[in-house]
């Protein structure tokens, strides 16, 4: 039979499957190379400073006696605060967005600019919080004026993956609770709602893991570098890990240097802590059936 | 808004439990159900068929309002419940689903107990009777009892697809509805479990009306007293079931049933 009329060239589709793995292989390697680096060379530089005197002691000029004690009360404090603003509104925007909000050209309007918004530099939002919170509505340097930042900060995030949740939720799930002369409001709470949650607290919790990094709103509303006491309410001026990191880091002398890399380490133990947690959250709540 | 109470029976017509005239509905520009009307007697089974796509789920869908979730979808004409026409801007389409339950083609359990499946719908609705009682007696009635009492606080999704469906059934029959519509459902069952829907859709039929709408031709004609053929959004062929498949008036109905098209 002359001409084949089928050319499987099985070996070369094959090696080209080899290389794509190969190709895939090297991201993944090299962005958990990097990481790695980062982390060894923070251990080394910070691991001999950690001690319970260390998280138990305010912040010190002579290096021996420093501590992150008011730095981990307030990003506890802001995180608190922050999830306290951000969830409320942030659920409560997309569920209007998703499930009243009439399909026309505002609608998507709004939608298309939450999405910028969660692009824009976080010094912009900065600077709106001490305008607004700050100045306008008098909360001063405190950890409120903060929180509410960082709130407005991580807002567009929380709205968007509460909106992925809502929609997820299958639409026979709906028609069974309005096929029994459910309202509105009795479909969302007992069955949108309930098979969201653990999406929704997972994007609540990325946007936490985010919040707990952030410097420069904080630094631009005004958050102070040496505190030496513990915030008792939402009033009281505050510091927070990455500021006493980035507030260390540029001492002169070394020693602060490893004591940066200290909270560095404590900051990412903090966000291990906060993500486990919100797996045991979102499972539990799954597990319910 | 004062809506209309539809427990008044001062229109009612002892025989008929509904009734459309000239019902219309509209996707965009096109009608998916053009122009039908018909009456579905009270205590029978009803059942539409036609191929996929000829307008019989959407048909079944205007009967409790459930078209209303589709912002698209518009509705022209009437639908008559004891002389009501449910689609009168007073008429509260919570009311009608409570008085008109509804079966989906897929088992769509809550993600809940089957217990919590059944006690939903009687708490929404404010139900004053005793819940275990009602619970046990609407599983009874969907013939579901024997196999889930001891399990009633296991979830409903442990349940196999059959045995889901027959909670369906239960969870509508709870709220004492008049009037059940059925969408294909068995079309995602087996030939066993199917069997027990169709015995199930029998026995029902002492106490409610059902209007079923199947693809399963054999299906129609075990179960239903009255079959409507539906072709392209329009009633074609709408009489006795008996008849209707032994001897179709309509030439679309007999190749229909005869397969050769659908």
């Amino acid at each position: 039979m002359s001409g084949e009329r089928f050319r499987p060239a099985r070996d070369r589709r094959r090696r080209v499957g080899a290389i794509f793995r190969m190709v895939c292989l090297v991201s993944i390697g090299f962005s958990m190379l990097v990481l790695a680096i980062l982390l060894v060379d923070v251990a080394r530089d910070g691991l001999h400073w950690l001690s319970w005197d260390f998280l138990a002691r305010y912040p010190s000029r002579i290096p021996e006696r420093a501590g992150i004690k008011s730095a981990i009360l307030g990003s506890l404090w802001m995180m608190g605060l922050t999830a306290a603003i951000s969830f409320p509104l942030g659920v409560g925007a997309a569920i209007y967005l998703e499930e009243y909000a009439p399909r026309n050209w505002l609608t998507r309007l709004l939608q298309t600019n939450i999405g910028n918004l969660a692009g824009v530099p976080s010094i912009v939002y900065g600077i709106l919080g001490l305008a607004i919170f700050v100045r306008f509505f008098g909360f001063g340097r405190s950890l409120l004026a903060g929180a509410a930042t960082l709130a407005l900060l991580v807002l567009p995030v929380v709205i968007v993956a509460s909106q992925e949740a809502l929609k997820a939720v299958p639409s026979s799930l709906r028609e069974a609770s309005y096929g029994l002369g459910a309202t509105k409001w009795q479909t969302i709470r007992h069955h949108v709602l309930p098979m969201a949650l653990p999406g929704i607290l997972t994007g609540m919790i990325l946007s936490l893991s985010r919040a707990i990094g952030e410097t420069a709103p904080l630094i631009m509303i005004g958050a102070l570098t040496f505190i030496a006491f513990s915030p008792t309410s939402p009033m009281d001026p505050f510091t927070v890990l990455p500021i006493q990191i980035f507030n260390w880091t540029s001492k002169p002398q070394a020693e602060f240097h490893d004591l940066a890399a200290g909270a560095i380490i404590v900051l990412l133990v903090v966000l291990l802590v906060m993500n486990t947690g919100a797996i045991l959250l979102r499972n539990k709540f799954q597990k319910r059936f | 808004m004062a809506t209309k109470d539809l427990r008044d029976r001062s229109g009612d017509a002892p025989d008929i439990a509904l009734e459309t005239r000239a019902l219309s509905v509209y996707y965009g520009e096109s009608a998916a159900v053009n122009d039908i009307s018909l009456t579905i007697p009270r205590n029978r089974v009803v059942a539409f068929i036609g191929p996929s796509g000829c307008g019989k789920s959407t048909f079944l869908r205007c009967f409790n309002r459930m078209n209303d979730l589709i912002p698209a979808a518009r509705v022209e004409g009437e639908v008559l419940f004891r002389g009501t026409n449910l689609y009168a801007h007073d008429v509260d389409a919570v009311e009608v689903r409570r008085r008109i339950g509804m079966v989906f083609q897929k088992p769509n359990p809550f993600p809940k107990t089957i217990y919590e499946n059944i006690a939903f719908g009687l708490r929404i609705n404010g139900f004053q009777g005793k819940l275990d009682e009602q619970v046990e007696h609407s599983l009874r009635s969907a013939a579901l009892w024997d196999e889930v009492k001891d399990r009633l606080q296991e979830s409903a999704l442990e349940l196999s697809g059959g045995q889901q469906q027959r909670l369906c059934i239960a969870r509508a029959l709870a709220i004492e509805p008049e009037i059940l519509l059925m969408d294909e459902p068995a079309s995602a069952l087996d030939p066993i479990a199917t069997g027990k829907i169709e015995d199930l859709i029998r026995d029902l039929r002492e106490d409610y009306t059902i209007v079923i709408v199947t693809h399963n031709m054999q299906q129609a004609a075990r179960v239903s007293d009255y079959t409507a053929f539906l072709y392209l959004g329009e009633l074609i062929e709408y009489g006795d079931t008996d008849r209707l498949f032994t001897n179709p008036r309509e030439e679309r109905t007999e190749q229909y049933i005869t397969g050769r098209f659908g």
